[in-house]
């Protein structure tokens, strides 16, 4: 099932419930999916779209999950990778809200600290944690400073 | 609950404390039994028998015990153990932990899972704050460390002294002096992150021609390590040794300091010269640690 939408983009298969995460940079959808955890061998049903004409952007990538409403904790992850991204939840087939995305303040468990000395990378009972910094994400055990290429840090 | 983890989370008014504190015992201004009954568990997962001498030094001055476990008996101990498990197990035993760890960040996890203070005593080429402030003490009891030129010499790119002491300095309002052979410069970030924090940076290749300027003289070991042969080595460590020679004409009061052991950074001629101020700065290691620990457990 193809059909236009209002605002002249490809929707590809209209969803009941879910969440629709559009404005996405384009080419960062898969990171995207890393980032929130969401992998080949999770149940959720996707679809993407990649390289899509936007009036807005030039080109963008869009994501729609079914039957899963992210939280912000979760939406706020993409801001790393995609800045201008925007979280449409959708109900019973409308957009039921619409919010930007933004950049965390600390980020738990979802990057891998570079540093192969530091603690969080031996067999310890913690997650990485990370302070998000204008200049990169700072390691709060080893110090060090993840300062771009955050996609391929990604667990 | 008082942990000591990194120069980074204290600030000016907690090291001027500690460092007052640090002088008040140095001058055998305290009651001899302040820990008399406290015992500290002295956790080494690498070698550092001067650490932990001046640790279990400290302990003992204060009245209080101390029990040791050395890099060979720790690793035998954590085998197949997480350091989080060990950690949780000596804080029923003891009522502090002083901890020394070959990897990065493992103070700071030792605090999370600890029910007693934690004092790191390095964490690989992460932090050893107890060093930072006996540095600082070093300097303070000869001459205010606000407005001094400081420079600090040697492998800046890998030695944790060097990083953590200028972090500490930038509370000071000092000017430092980077001297390092090409390769071992400060890293960027750190050199940015003192420049934001109102420091000025001075960077120089060649010890010569800053000598002379300076209040205050780090030096820290080059190593062999870090270089491809030795004939290499050998080259940059001839042209960043300190000679009574290269110490013409440099300022009266000049403080030359060493983290300890040297190698052949300091011709030992210097050791007679009035500069040379890192014996004294090593035994300044007992009343610095012994005011951490009466701190955290007091
Ligand atoms: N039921 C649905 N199933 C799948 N996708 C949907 C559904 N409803 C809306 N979308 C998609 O969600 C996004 C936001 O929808 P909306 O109707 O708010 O479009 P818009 O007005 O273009 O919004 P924006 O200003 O954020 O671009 C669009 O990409 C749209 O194609
Ligand atoms: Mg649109
Ligand atoms: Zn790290």
């Amino acid at each position: 099932m193809t059909r236009k939408d209002p605002s002249g983009g490809l929707i590809i298969s209209p969803i009941k419930n879910g969440t629709v995460i559009d404005h996405i940079t384009a080419g960062e959808a898969l990171n995207v999916l890393r980032i929130l955890g969401i992998t080949g061998s999770t149940r959720e049903c996707l679809s993407i779209a990649t390289n899509v004409k936007s009036k807005r952007m030039g080109r963008k990538d869009i994501v729609k999950i079914e039957n899963r409403e992210l939280c912000t904790e979760e939406v706020d992850r993409i801001a790393l990778l995609a800045p201008q991204a925007k979280i449409n939840i959708i109900r019973d087939f409308q957009v039921v809200e619409k919010k930007g995305v933004e950049i965390p303040k600390v980020l738990k468990g979802v990057v891998r600290c570079p540093n192969p000395g530091c603690i969080t990378n031996a067999n310890e009972p913690v997650e990485s944690t990370f302070e998000v910094l204008p200049k990169g994400l700072h390691c709060l055990y080893c110090d060090w400073l993840v300062k771009n290429d955050i996609a391929s840090h990604i667990i | 609950m008082y942990h000591i983890i990194s120069i980074r989370d204290l600030e000016r008014k907690e090291l001027d404390y500690l460092l007052d504190r640090a002088q008040e015992f140095d001058t055998g201004n305290y009651q001899p039994r302040m820990l008399e009954d406290k015992l500290a568990a002295l956790l080494f997962f690498e070698p550092s028998t001067r650490t932990r001498m001046s640790f279990a030094t400290a302990m003992a001055r204060l009245g209080g015990r101390s029990i040791s476990v050395d890099s060979v008996e720790a690793s035998s101990i954590v085998k197949g153990e997480t350091l989080a498990d060990t950690i949780r197990v000596v804080s029923g035993y003891a009522d502090a932990i002083v901890l020394r760890h070959p990897k990065e960040g493992a103070a700071r996890l030792a605090s999370e899972f600890a029910s007693v203070p934690v004092i790191n005593a390095g964490d690989g080429a992460g932090q050893h704050p107890s060093q930072t402030l006996l540095d600082l003490y070093t300097i303070r009891q000869s001459m205010p460390i606000k407005g001094l030129d400081v420079g600090l010499l040697g492998d800046l790119r890998y030695g944790r002294t060097a990083h953590s002491l200028a972090l500490a300095l930038s509370l000071y309002g000092v000017t430092l002096h980077t001297i390092a052979p090409g390769g071992l410069e400060m890293p960027a970030n750190i050199t940015l992150e003192l420049r934001e924090r109102g420091m000025e940076v001075v960077e120089h290749e060649d010890v010569e021609e800053v000598v002379r300027d300076l209040d205050v003289l780090y030096v820290t070991r080059i190593q062999r390590e870090r270089f491809p042969d030795s004939a290499s080595y050998y080259n940059v460590a001839s042209s960043y040794r300190i000679t009574p020679d290269l110490l013409a004409g440099v300022r009266d009061h000049l403080m030359i300091l060493h983290p300890l052991p040297r190698a052949g950074e300091i011709d030992p001629a210097v050791d007679q010269t009035p500069y040379a101020r890192y014996f004294e700065q090593a035994r300044n290691g007992v009343p610095v640690r012994m005011a951490l620990l009466h701190e955290v457990m007091k």
